[in-house]
Parts: structure tokens; sequence; C-alpha cells
């Protein structure tokens, strides 16, 4: 049993915290902690996506080019040019030399939606307070039901 | 290049740019606004008429836009078969006829706020459209979180109880969007792949069907999408929001986003799964036929104890979603095919009720039931459009409403569910009752407006009765008109449709 | 048990099957009315002008399918297809010709009678009756007209639909009531009971074209037949068949125009036409008498012919005593069918016709006297063959032929009803037929005898004679002039009759 909780301890963290935050978004009574909530809720799972991109031994995935030194955009061409052609020339590049920077890209985007979410929805619970004078939820409901 | 090659594109860079322009527009001139949108939108109407042809004409009927020309799976594709090719059409049509429609709501409704409206309209067009566009997972994640956005903010823009139903739809369509992506992880961490059809191709050939994560992966995504879609008893959030949005809103809302829920569910498990592993696999496929019956009695049954036309009309919705859950899971090619079909014909019934809803909140002010008193006198063409639909809803033929339950209900005595059957029947007598109650006070009594207490003092309106008729503006009639005719033509020449429908159908690989 | 030769079955072979769109014109001669007819809504005259070039337009064409049809043709348009290999179809034989003939010409008088009765009442709302009425028409042709089961339906829920707002024309509470329940009945058993039963023979058969001797034989188990004809029988509400006949006494709210033509002619017998479509193109009567679930079938009719006679007995509303005498008739067909005897079929489609012209005249002489004279009971109408003899007189006629007594059409069509009882080997349903001609009797004549033999509160020895208008008198003068005719001249409607008993 503790085997498999430490073996795949990314698994039980993030499921930890998701509940922590599903717990928070439904049983909490005050607007913002449920976005704190929702806030916790989203980050385990990026870190979920960000976990399994890692890999043991693994190093962060920059193409090194030995001295191929010159300027940066230079450079950066061949990195595109790396990514590019990576499936081909997988024999020239160790893969499991480097952690996989897929999730790790997915989750930026995510990030972003993440806190877009967010700004939507304290501008809404602004709205809110503006209408009820308050952000307790059960405040609300007495007020709507008035 | 082809520009017919670049309708995919086209159809969502019309309202991606059209929401630039718009909301510079809207710090410019508000004027232009309304304009630019219906322009735009239109331009991606044209493109979506363009992109359906292309896939009637492509051998196989897919055909697949990469982005900036990176081959899948490493580069984002649009990928567009049967399946999608209509719905997206769907989609830029509905957007067309509410940008028209929403001249005068708009401006009375949300006003001096022009800019902010449609910049988002124009966003969550663009994030349904990618929804159906998309092939790749991640991708589709993005998309549903745009338009999600974009609506929370459309619908917090209502009066009344708006912001605090956003708010709880802000928090479901966030849990529900995160167990899809969580469920994207899941199937990221076998298959090493985002993009659908490569996915579909590894689990296949690695046969990763009994593997546990992936089965974890395709129940999150279910839940997710389920969520999203409001399908029993994930549908708690739907009816506020959709009832105290703004009109304009729900007309876009309602007919797109669930639907294009629907159409993600359909997408993964027949596209990225197959029959097979879901029937088989998954959770036991008629559990799921059962809560879509369940579904369908909920919506029905609490759309008919409500008193306003609009929460009425957001339970139906929920019943809707039970039809096409329903069809889909019913393991069976015909069963998929009315599901399929009803999305199309859902979309365009939902669109023309809330539209006739809106014009009559536009012109009586109020959402009560009541308020539909003595109509057929005094906004004969509304009702006229909204008796259409409302046959349409009940499924009387030659509507669209009759053929989808057609199949409906053949899939379900084909695969001998008796509850579904029985449970659509049901459902339609229902909402017969529920929509000869609203024709009967319409044809029946005398108009009079209903008594409210929260409109004295500041919000009472000046509302001032008129004689005779007093029919809702040609901008929002027509649009009306076209979706009510619409239901006819999509009901009598829905051999065409299925025809185009069956082409995915069978490339599903029912036994 | 019983031998019954089936003759003509080489008939059917040969049928010729040629595409016309003369039935597509017929259905749109009164579906297009409704655009004239709301342009010329601000001027009455012409108004019903276009109402009678609509009709005469529509019977042109009916007329036209004609000869085809007796010489054994079977005219077929396909209208579109909306589910593959099942097209919404017309195909015109023996039959439909029938039915479109009886509907199509009496909707001619009706728009007379309207008139007549209308304009003296000075009814609100006319454009929109005629344009219903125009649409309901339409619904009628395409129902008889209908080459398979799908078209059947579509057509069936349109003509429920657009004689709603006819039935409910007062729009007052009244009207509500009976619309509401018009509604209910109709919606209920069709998308309940019909809608599934229909899907139910398309996915075990993979058809729906009504074909001669039906095409479920041997595609169904026998308790799944039994089941499926039930549904079929009761989900055809229109046909009245009891528990399902409550909705026809409610829409008697309905103007008279309304009643006579579609609740004595097109909606009534648009039920009984699907029954027996069902019976002859679905079932087929070989299956069915293999089965044996004809005896099923005439118990419900029976049963509903004697019910609904002691029903209108006590009615004291003459046109809530026609409804239930119209429910009994109604299962006269329905009985007649369920003999699955060459002999009674005819009968039974020959009954539609006769029936037609026989109620239609009993409703046209209610409208009239209530026209002339605002009378709607029974009670107050003692003595008012004084003021109105020549009405009536026609009453008189309307209610032998509803009878079945010389010299009137029903004679021919209950005959071969009766003579079918004992071809089918069961004799003693002779007995429904017989018992309820006697009630039909007791409960119409007494109105005759009183109406010139007695004298009444409102009606006395010194009423003169004031009849209702022209428009009023000479449609219902027709009609009844048309019963004597049936009698002397059946061959056509028989012809028909027999061909599409021979067909199948």
């Amino acid at each position: 049993m503790l085997d498999l909780i430490i073996a795949k301890f990314n698994y039980w963290v993030y499921i930890v915290l998701m509940m922590i935050g599903l717990y928070a978004m439904i049983a909490k009574n005050n607007y913002i902690k449920k976005l704190i909530g929702m806030t916790i809720f989203q980050t385990a799972i990026m870190l979920f996506y960000v976990s399994i991109g890692a890999k043991q031994g693994a190093t962060i995935p920059i193409i090194d080019h030995h001295g191929d030194g010159g300027d940066h955009g230079e450079a950066a061409e061949a990195v595109g040019h790396a990514v590019e052609t990576a499936a081909h020339a997988a024999g020239s590049l160790d893969p499991d030399a480097y952690v996989n920077p897929l999730p790790h890209v997915l989750m930026l985007t995510a990030i972003v939606v993440g806190v877009a979410t967010l700004g939507v929805a304290m501008a809404v619970v602004q709205k809110i307070h503006d209408q009820y004078g308050s952000i307790e939820e059960d405040e609300v409901l007495k007020r709507i039901k008035l | 290049m082809d520009i017919v090659q670049q309708a995919p594109i086209l159809m969502i860079l019309c309202p991606f740019l059209g929401a630039f322009a718009v909301s510079l527009a809207g710090l410019i001139q508000r004027r232009w606004c309304y304009p630019l949108t219906v322009l735009f939108t239109a331009g991606s109407a044209y493109a979506g008429l363009g992109t359906l042809i292309q896939v009637l004409r492509t051998e196989g009927g897919v055909i697949r836009y990469r982005m900036g020309g990176w081959e899948p799976p490493f580069g984002i594709e649009f990928r567009l078969d049967a399946l999608n090719a209509a719905i997206a059409l769907m989609v830029v049509v509905v957007a067309l006829l509410v940008a028209i429609y929403s001249r005068q709501t708009v401006a009375s409704e949300t006003a001096g706020k022009e800019g902010h409206f449609y910049t988002l309209f124009l966003l969550l067009t663009v994030g349904v459209l990618g929804i159906s566009m998309t092939g790749d997972a991640f991708n589709l994640y993005v998309f549903l979180e745009i338009s999600s956005l974009s609506s929370y903010a459309l619908i917090a823009m209502g009066r009344g109880r708006a912001a605090f139903s956003c708010f709880n739809y802000i928090i479901m369509g966030t849990i529900g969007a995160s167990f899809y992506l969580l469920g994207v992880g899941y199937l990221y961490i076998k298959t090493g792949s985002l993009n659908m059809t490569d996915i579909a191709r590894i689990l296949q050939e690695h046969g990763l069907y009994s593997s546990n994560s992936v089965r974890i992966g395709f129940l999150f995504i279910l839940i997710g999408v389920w969520i999203k879609m409001a399908f029993v008893p994930l549908h708690r959030w739907l009816p506020n929001a959709y009832t105290f949005a703004p009109s304009t809103t729900s007309c876009l809302v309602a007919p797109l986003m669930t639907k294009v829920s629907i159409y993600v569910m359909i997408r993964i498990m027949f596209s990225v799964f197959n029959p097979e592993f879901v029937f088989g696999v998954g959770p036991r496929s008629d559990l799921v036929v059962w809560l879509a019956v369940i579904a369908m009695m909920v919506g029905s049954f609490y759309a008919l104890a409500k008193n306003k036309l609009k929460m009425m009309l957001a339970y139906l919705v929920i019943a809707e979603v039970g039809y096409m859950v329903g069809g889909a899971w019913l393991a069976n090619a015909t069963g998929l095919t009315g599901a399929i079909f009803h999305i199309l014909a859902d979309g365009l019934m939902t669109l023309a009720l809330f539209l006739a809803a809106g014009a009559i909140y536009y012109k009586r002010k109020s959402y009560n039931i009541v308020a539909t008193k003595g109509l057929f006198g005094k906004m004969p063409f509304t009702m006229g459009a909204f008796a259409i639909a409302a046959l349409s809803m009940i499924g009387i033929p030659p509507t669209c409403g009759f053929f989808s339950k057609w199949y409906l209900i053949s899939g379900g005595i084909e695969a001998g569910h008796w509850g579904f059957v029985v449970g659509l029947l049901t459902s339609s007598m229902v909402n017969a009752v529920l929509f000869f109650r609203i024709l009967e006070r319409a044809y029946f009594e005398k108009p009079e407006l209903p008594y409210e207490p929260g409109r004295q003092g500041k919000n009472a309106l000046n509302f001032v009765e008129r004689k005779g008729v007093d029919e809702a503006p040609l901008t929002m009639l027509a649009p009306l008109w076209a979706a009510s005719l619409g239901l006819v033509l999509l009901g009598v020449y829905s051999g065409v449709v299925i025809d185009f429908i069956s082409r995915y159908v069978n490339s599903v690989g029912f036994q | 048990m019983r031998q019954r030769p089936r003759k003509g079955v080489l008939i059917a072979m040969d049928t010729l099957v040629m595409t016309s769109q003369l039935p597509l014109y017929a259905v749109l001669a009164s579906a297009l009315a409704p655009i004239p007819l709301i342009l010329a809504g601000r001027n009455p005259n012409m108004r019903e002008a276009v109402t009678f070039a609509a009709g005469f337009l529509k019977l042109w064409f009916v007329m036209k399918m004609l000869p085809p049809v007796l010489e054994g043709k079977v005219l077929e348009y396909t209208l579109f297809e909306p589910v593959a290999g099942l097209p919404v179809q017309f195909r015109v034989d023996g039959m439909s010709m029938l039915f479109a003939l009886v509907a199509s010409s009496l909707w001619i008088l009706t728009s007379a009678y309207a008139i007549g009765y209308m304009r003296p009442l000075k009814e609100h709302a006319q454009t929109r009756f005629y344009v219903f009425f125009a649409f309901s028409l339409s619904a009628t042709l395409g129902v008889a007209f209908a080459g398979n089961l799908l078209t059947l339906y579509v057509f069936y829920e349109l003509l429920s639909m657009s004689t709603y707002p006819l039935v409910t024309h007062h729009q007052d509470a009244e009207a509500r009531g009976g619309g509401r329940r018009y509604l209910t009945y109709l919606l209920a058993t069709s998308v309940g009971l019909v809608l599934p039963a229909m899907l139910f023979c398309y996915l075990k058969s993979g058809d729906m074209t009504f074909a001669a001797g039906g095409f479920l034989a041997g595609k169904v188990t026998p308790t799944e037949a039994l089941v499926l004809l039930l549904m079929f029988v009761f989900g055809f509400a229109k046909a009245g068949v009891m528990p399902f006949h409550g909705w026809l006494p409610g829409a008697m709210v309905a103007p008279t125009p309304v009643s006579a033509l579609l609740h004595a002619v097109a909606v009534v017998k648009v039920g009984v036409f699907c029954i027996l479509r069902v019976v002859t193109g679905v079932f087929g009567l070989d299956f069915l008498e293999q089965l044996d679930l004809g005896l099923v079938v005439s118990f419900i009719a029976g049963f509903t012919v004697i019910c609904s006679s002691l029903i209108a007995l006590s009615q004291d509303n003459l046109k809530r005593r026609l409804a239930f005498s119209t429910v009994g008739q109604l299962s006269y067909i329905i009985l007649g069918a369920s003999l699955l005897s060459d002999l009674a079929v005819k009968g039974s489609m020959a009954h539609i016709a006769m029936h037609a012209f026989g109620k239609i005249t009993l409703f046209f002489c209610a409208g009239a006297i209530y026209v002339a004279t605002k009378k709607k009971y029974i009670s107050d109408m003692v003595g008012i063959g004084r003021r109105m003899p020549i009405t009536m007189v026609c009453f008189l006629i309307g209610s032998m032929s509803v009878m079945g007594l010389p010299p009137t059409g029903g004679l021919i069509s209950k005959l071969h009803l009766l003579l079918g009882a004992p071809d089918s080997g069961r004799w003693w349903l002779m007995l429904f037929y017989v018992v309820s001609t006697l009630l039909n009797g007791a409960y119409l004549l007494p109105i005759v005898f009183r109406a010139f033999f007695k004298t009444g509160k409102h009606f006395d020895a010194g009423t003169e004679v004031q009849e209702a208008p022209m428009f009023c008198l000479v449609p219902l003068t027709l009609t009844a002039i048309g019963s004597i005719l049936l009698f002397f001249f059946p061959h056509l409607v028989f012809e028909l009759a027999s061909l599409m008993v021979e067909g199948s």
C-alpha cells in the first residue's frame, strides 16, 4: 500500500489537492473562498500535467548544439528546426535525456485560461457585491428570496 | 493558394478578427458595432457554406486544415468530416441569425455596452466554432474555455439574478472543463498524443483499451462534458443562468453551448474511442440511457411547473440534452443518427423559441407566461413562428423535430430499450401540454400584463399598452421566421441531411 | 372453416403504376388557396369567390384522375424523401379516389353553406376560418392519397393541427375546453400509439408502402400483430372508437359548417380511412384472417356501435346527438372492415361515401335550424316542420340514409355490411347492425315526427314558413338529393371500392 502511494505520489498529491479545491468550491459560503478553491482545483490539474512530463535523470528540453554559438536569432531558428525534425532525427538526440516539454507548454495555456476565469469570476463577484451588498452565499440567497 | 481551401480557417478568422474590430469600434463609434458584427458573422457563414461544399466534394468526406503547415500530430489541425461540418455550419448560421436579431435587444438591454457585448458575442462564436472544428483534444479545451469565458461574461450582463446564477455557472463550468482536461491528460499519458485521430490510431494499434488510465481518462472526459451540457444530475446551473441572461445572450448560448458539448461527447465516444470500447468496457450504457430518460422527465416536468417563459425553455433544453445523450448511448447506428440529427434540429428549435421569447420580452417587457395572453392578436407573426417551433418540439411532421424523434425512437426500439421509447413519447406529450398552454393563452385570452412585485419604484417600466397589432421590428422577425422555416425545411430535406450524417455514422463501425 | 375465393389476385399483379403530378395539384389547390384568401380578406365576396374557385379546381384535378384509376392504374407522386427509402409519397388508387371525390365535392357544397351560415350570424374572423378550412381539406386529401404509413401520419397530424383553429373558432371558454379535449385525444393517441406502432412496423418489415395483401405478413409474431392492430385502431382516434371518442362531442362547439364537413366527413372519415388502410394495406386481410384477429376489432367496434347509439338517445342538443350517431356509424365501418370479407370491406368503403352524404345533410339541417331560429335543443324543435318544411324533409332523407332505408344510398352500403357478416362465417355479428339500426331510428325519427305532427311551445299551428337563407338551404337540399341519387347510381362508388378490394 505504502509502495503504491510512494511510487505514484504525484497522483496522490494532485488528488488530494483536487479534493481540497472541490470541497472549498462546494462547501464554502464565501464567494472568494469558493474562487480560491477553484484555483486550487485548477492548480492540482496543472501539477498533474507537469508531473507527467518528468523523467528520472532528464534535463530541461533545450538542445545543446556544442559551441555552435552564433547570435540569438540563429539559435532560435535552430531550435525551431530541431523541434520540427525531432521525430526524424530521434537517432541523433536521446529523448530520454530531456523532460517532455509538451505538458509544460500545455499548462502555460491552462494557466492563462485559469487566470482569465479567475478574472471573470472576480468581476462577477464584484457585481454580486454591488447588487446584494454581500459576498456570503446565504446572505445573497436571503436577499434574492425577499 | 485557393481561397476555397482556406474556407475552414476563414470561418473562424472572420469572427475572431471581427472581435478586434468591434472592440475598437466600441471605443470610437458604438453605432458601428452592430453592422460590423453582422458583417463578420455573415462572412463566417459564407465561409461555412464553402467548407460544407468542400467536405461534400472531397473524397472520403474529410478535410484537414493544418495550422501553419505543421503536420499532425505535432501541429494543430482542423478536421472536418460529415459530423462536424454540418454542426459548424449550424453554429455560424445561428450566430448570424442572432447577430441580425440583436439590434434592438442589445441596444435596450445592455445600453452603452455594445462594444463589449459584441466583442464577447464574436469570441463566443469563435470558441464554439473552434470546438466543432478542431481535431486536437487540448486545443478543444482551449476553445471550450474561450466560449465558456465569453458566455460567463455575456450572461453576467443580465439583470436580476444574472450575476448570482452566473457565478454558479462559472464554478460548474470550470469543474467541467477541468475534468475534461484531466481526462485528456490521462489519454496523453498512455498515447503521447493529443491529436484525436492519432490517439484513436495509437489506442487501436497498441490495444490500449483495457488500460485503466485510458478508461479513467474516458470517464473524466465524459463527466466533464456532461457538466458542460447540463446532463442530469449535473444540470442545476443551467436554468438560472439561461433565464436571467440578456435575451440576445440566451438566444446565442442556449442553442450552441449544450449542443456543442454533445458533439464533443459523440466525437470522443466514436472518433477517439470506438463503440466496442464505449459500450463494452465503459459504464453500462443502458444506465446512461436511463439517466437520459430521467433527464427528459426532469426537464419536461420542471418546465411544466415554471411560469417564466425563458425558465421553461431552459428546462426544455435539459430535456433535449436527454434526447441526444440517450440517442448516442443506445449503442446502435439509428440512435446515433437520431442524436446527431437532433443536434442540428434542436439547435434550430431552441434558437427559434428563444428568439420568439426575446421578441415577446422586447414588446411586453415580461417573461411571465401571463404576458403571452392574447398575443396572437398583438404579435401574430411572432406567435406564428413560435407555434411552428412548438410543433417541432412536440414532433409534428413535417417539421424536423418529428424526424429526429423518428430516428431516436427507432433506435430505442432497435436497442430494445423501451424505457427510452416511452420516455421520449411522454416528453413529447408533456411538450404538447406545455406549448398548447401558451398557445391557448395567446389565442383565447385578452392581452394583459402580469403584476410583478419587482416592478414598482425604480424598476417600473413605462409600459404603455398600444392598441391593435404591436409587432416586433423586422430585424427580429426576419431571423425568427428564418429559423422557423428552417425547421420545416430541415424536416422536408431531412433525407439529404441524414444521408450526409450517415457517412459519419457508417464510419463509426457499429456491429 | 370457411373458404373464400380470392378473385382478382391477377389484377393486382398487373396494376400499372404511373407517375403523375395530378395528386400534388389536387392537394395544392387548397393548400395554396390561403394566399389569395388572405389578400382578399377585406372583401368577403372576393374571398368566397376564391374559396369556390379553389374548390372547383380541386374537384377538377380529382376528376381528372378518375379515368386512369378506373382503368386500374395507380397514380404516384413522390414529394420528398425524408428517410432513405421511405418517401413521403402519394399513391392514388380506388380507395383514395373514392374518399377524395367525396371530400372535394362536399367541400364546395360546404363552402356555399358556410356563406349562408357565417354571414347571417356575423361570425368573427371569417378569413381565418376559410384559410384553415382550405388547409384542412389539403390535409384530408393528403391522407386520402397517402401511399405509405409515413405519409398518412404526416397528413393525419397536419389535419389535427389545421382543424384546431376551426374547432375553437368562437374563442370562448367552451371552445377552449372543446379544443383542449380535441387536441389531447388526437395528439396523445397519435403520438403515443400510432407513432411507435408505425416505427415498429417499419423496423420489423423494413417497408411502409401500402401493398395489396399488406406487408406485415410473416414479419411479426401473432402477439405483436395483435398489439400493433390495437395500437392502430385506438391510435387513429379520429375514428372515434370508444374509449377515444370523447373529443367528437366536445368538438361540436365549432361552427356548424365545420362540424358538418370536418366532423361528419373529413376528420372522422380520415380516422376510419386510416384504419381501413392499415387493415388492408399494412396487415392484409389474409394475414388477419390467418391470425383470427378480426374478432377482437369486431367486438371493440360493436361495443362502440351499441354504446354510442344508446348515448345518442339521451342527448337533447341536436349537434351532440348527431355527434354520437357519427361515433356509432364510424364503428359500423370499422366493424365492416374487421369482418375481413370482401363484401363487407367493400361495404365499409362505400359506407364512407354514403354516410358522408347522409350525415352532412343532417348537420346542414341542424345549422340551418340554428341560423333561422337560434334553436339548438331537440326539445325546442317540436313543430318546427311547419316553419322549415324543406329543411325537415331533407332531415328525414338524411336520417333514412343514416339508418339505411330505401331509397337512399345508406341502404346499399348497409346491405353489403350486413351480408358481409354471414359471408365471414360469423352471422351473429349481424346483430350489432340490426340492433343499432333500430336505435338509429329511435333517436332520429322522433325528431322528424314531432317536427311535423306535433305542436310545441315555439312552433304552433299558425307558424308561417320561413326557411334559412338560400345559401344554407340549397346545399342541404343538394346533399339530400345526393343521398337519393346514390341509391340509384351507386356504381361509381362500388366500382372504386371493388378496385381496392380486388387489389388486395
